[in-house]
């Protein structure tokens, strides 16, 4: 019997978790290969905007970036304005968080709230949330505030669909088991049906992170004092071409951290949805 | 072995020795019916006027085609299914809804994968609101009689499937119930480790002394097990037949292969089939199944 069988009837005891992955000869080849892969892309880049004269303002070699890079951080420019960026991207989805799986819960769980609200924030999804960023910048100001509330309301929608769904798509035989013990519905949602949601609400949340960041520089663009998304107006308008590789370099990796970091609570949050016990 | 093949009807006709006085019925169903609308606007005649009598400590079995509400009946008992016509009667007193004196084990283990082995048996006490450091004690002796010691701080995902529907009993029978109902508790197993369950099931219904009601789709498990099989037809659903399994206790896998079990195997199929009356000219006593 291979360490992989899906067969969930009658496989023996899984002893040692995960197994290691066949097939991989050398432990961390991979990624000596896609950095040695990266590494020649950065030469090409370099070396044919120097033989081709490319101007600085229409593509910079990747040397002009990673000096760019460096001077802005050493300078604390880039740090002061990821600091805003940052700030307003994760209070804007902590608050999408807050909002999505909690009006969720709601509207899952009552039909009133479902017959109520659902209906405004449907026709809400529907609307570009970007149209109405400049309106929030009325009312929030040029600020960190305004950001944030454009940030939450883009989040907000993965987020709250997701936990819609998974809080309804709980199996019918657990809540057969909690209704034969007569628990309450409070019982019932708090002991099967959030964590039975978790694995949707996470999907949820990944799809959210990645939308937050966006929120975040859109709404930068629209009206804002400081943030990245702001720098990279103003390094649009002095043709600084280098600042503003080296600013998606930081937004690149902000962004790839954040899915980490929400990816790392999802697999310690979740640990026995690991791919193999769909069917218990 | 001095085991005649003779099939024991029910109720009794002569014999007083299965007549209960009334105090020791667990379960008592008395003309219980359910209609149930389906999305386009028909009705289904799920259960037909069902009465049924289960003892204490007696091991009920229910075959049946699919579709004549074996499961209907099983929520009925269990409390998940409240709208029916009749009354149901557990130990005397009328009751509708949720019973804390019963354990179900249903088909799927339905265990909570975030739980551990013992956090999964201790849900009904956490529910329940029991005395944690009783129902924790209570919870080991279960998994030592369902032979799951050591597995306590195991999840689901590690466990076989004839393990974790050893859970899903040991969890049935956590709060002390008197009766234990089961659908088709062993039907997702494969049949070497399904007879296995059936033996370790009696061992525990032995120890236990408890009241089974058994949906099976299985014949012979429902002749192996029961101390009396009901024979239901679909359509509407209604009990055909009460056979009495009067094979002697405790039972073994050797009894598969005795005359006297072919012969009650062959009785149920009859039934089954659609047979009512035996090829020996045993009369069957149709519906009713109660014990006066």
């Amino acid at each position: 019997m291979t360490e992989h069988s899906s067969d969930a009837g009658s496989d023996p005891v899984r002893t040692g978790g995960r197994s290691a992955v066949s097939g991989r000869k050398l432990p961390g080849g991979d990624y000596f290969i896609s950095a040695g892969a990266f590494a020649i892309l950065l030469a090409i880049w370099e070396g044919a905007v120097r033989v081709l004269h490319v101007p600085d303002f229409i593509l910079p070699p990747p040397s002009a970036i990673g000096t760019s890079l460096y001077y802005g951080l050493r300078s604390g420019l880039f740090v002061h304005h990821f600091a805003v960026t940052a700030m307003q991207t994760i209070a804007g989805f902590f608050l999408a968080a807050l909002f999505g799986i909690g009006l969720g819960a709601l509207i899952a769980q009552f039909r009133i709230v479902e017959r109520t609200i659902y209906p405004w924030l449907i026709a809400l999804q529907a609307l570009p949330k970007i149209a109405i960023a400049p309106l929030i910048i009325v009312w929030a100001g040029y600020g960190i505030e305004s950001k944030i509330v454009i940030v939450a309301l883009v989040a907000l929608f993965p987020i709250l669909v997701n936990t819609i769904v998974g809080l309804k798509s709980c199996d019918q035989g657990k809540l057969d088991l909690m209704r034969s013990l007569g628990a309450t519905g409070w019982e019932t949602f708090r002991l099967v049906r959030l964590p039975n949601a978790l694995p949707f609400i996470f999907a949820g949340l990944n799809v959210a992170i990645v939308l937050a960041i966006l929120g975040s520089i859109v709404g930068e663009f629209v009206g804002s004092k400081a943030g990245l998304g702001n720098l990279i107006l103003e390094a649009n308008f002095q043709f600084n071409v280098a600042q503003m590789f080296a600013i998606l370099v930081i937004l690149g990796l902000f962004g790839v951290a954040l899915s980490m970091a929400v990816r790392f609570v999802q697999t310690r949050l979740m640990f026995w949805n690991t791919g193999f016990s769909q069917s218990i | 072995m001095s085991m005649t093949p003779t099939i024991l009807e029910f109720p009794p006709t002569s014999s007083s020795a299965w007549r209960a006085s009334t105090d020791s019925i667990a379960v008592s169903l008395q003309g219980v019916s359910k209609i149930y609308a389906t999305a386009s606007g028909e009705t289904v005649n799920a259960l037909h006027s069902i009465s049924l009598d289960i003892r204490a400590q007696e091991f009920v079995s229910v075959i049946g085609a699919s579709g004549c509400g074996k499961t209907t009946l099983l929520r009925i008992i269990g409390g998940l299914e409240a709208q029916y016509d009749g009354n149901l009667l557990l130990t005397g007193s009328k009751r509708r809804g949720p019973n804390k004196d019963i354990g179900i084990v249903f088909q799927d283990a339905n265990l909570l994968p975030w739980r551990t082995v013992l956090q999964n048996v201790l849900l009904p006490a956490q529910v329940l609101k029991l005395d944690r450091k009783q129902a924790m004690e209570r919870a080991f002796s279960l998994l030592e009689l369902v032979g799951l010691e050591g597995f306590e701080k195991k999840y689901p995902f590690e466990l076989s499937g004839g393990m974790r529907q050893r859970v899903a009993i040991a969890r049935a029978l956590i709060h002390d119930p008197s009766v234990l109902l089961m659908d088709e508790p062993f039907g997702a197993l494969d049949a070497l480790t399904r007879e296995h369950m059936n033996l370790e099931l009696l061992k525990i219904w032995h120890s236990a002394k408890k009241t089974v009601f058994m949906i099976t789709h299985s014949i012979s498990e429902a002749a192996f097990m029961s101390d009396r099989v009901i024979v239901m037809s679909p359509r509407p659903g209604r009990i055909i037949a009460g056979v009495m399994i009067g094979l002697p206790r405790p039972r073994n896998l050797d009894l598969l292969s005795d005359a006297a079990f072919g012969e009650y195997t062959r009785k149920l199929r009859h039934l089954l089939d659609g047979d009512h009356t035996s090829k020996d000219g045993a009369e069957v006593v149709r519906g009713r199944v109660q014990y006066d």
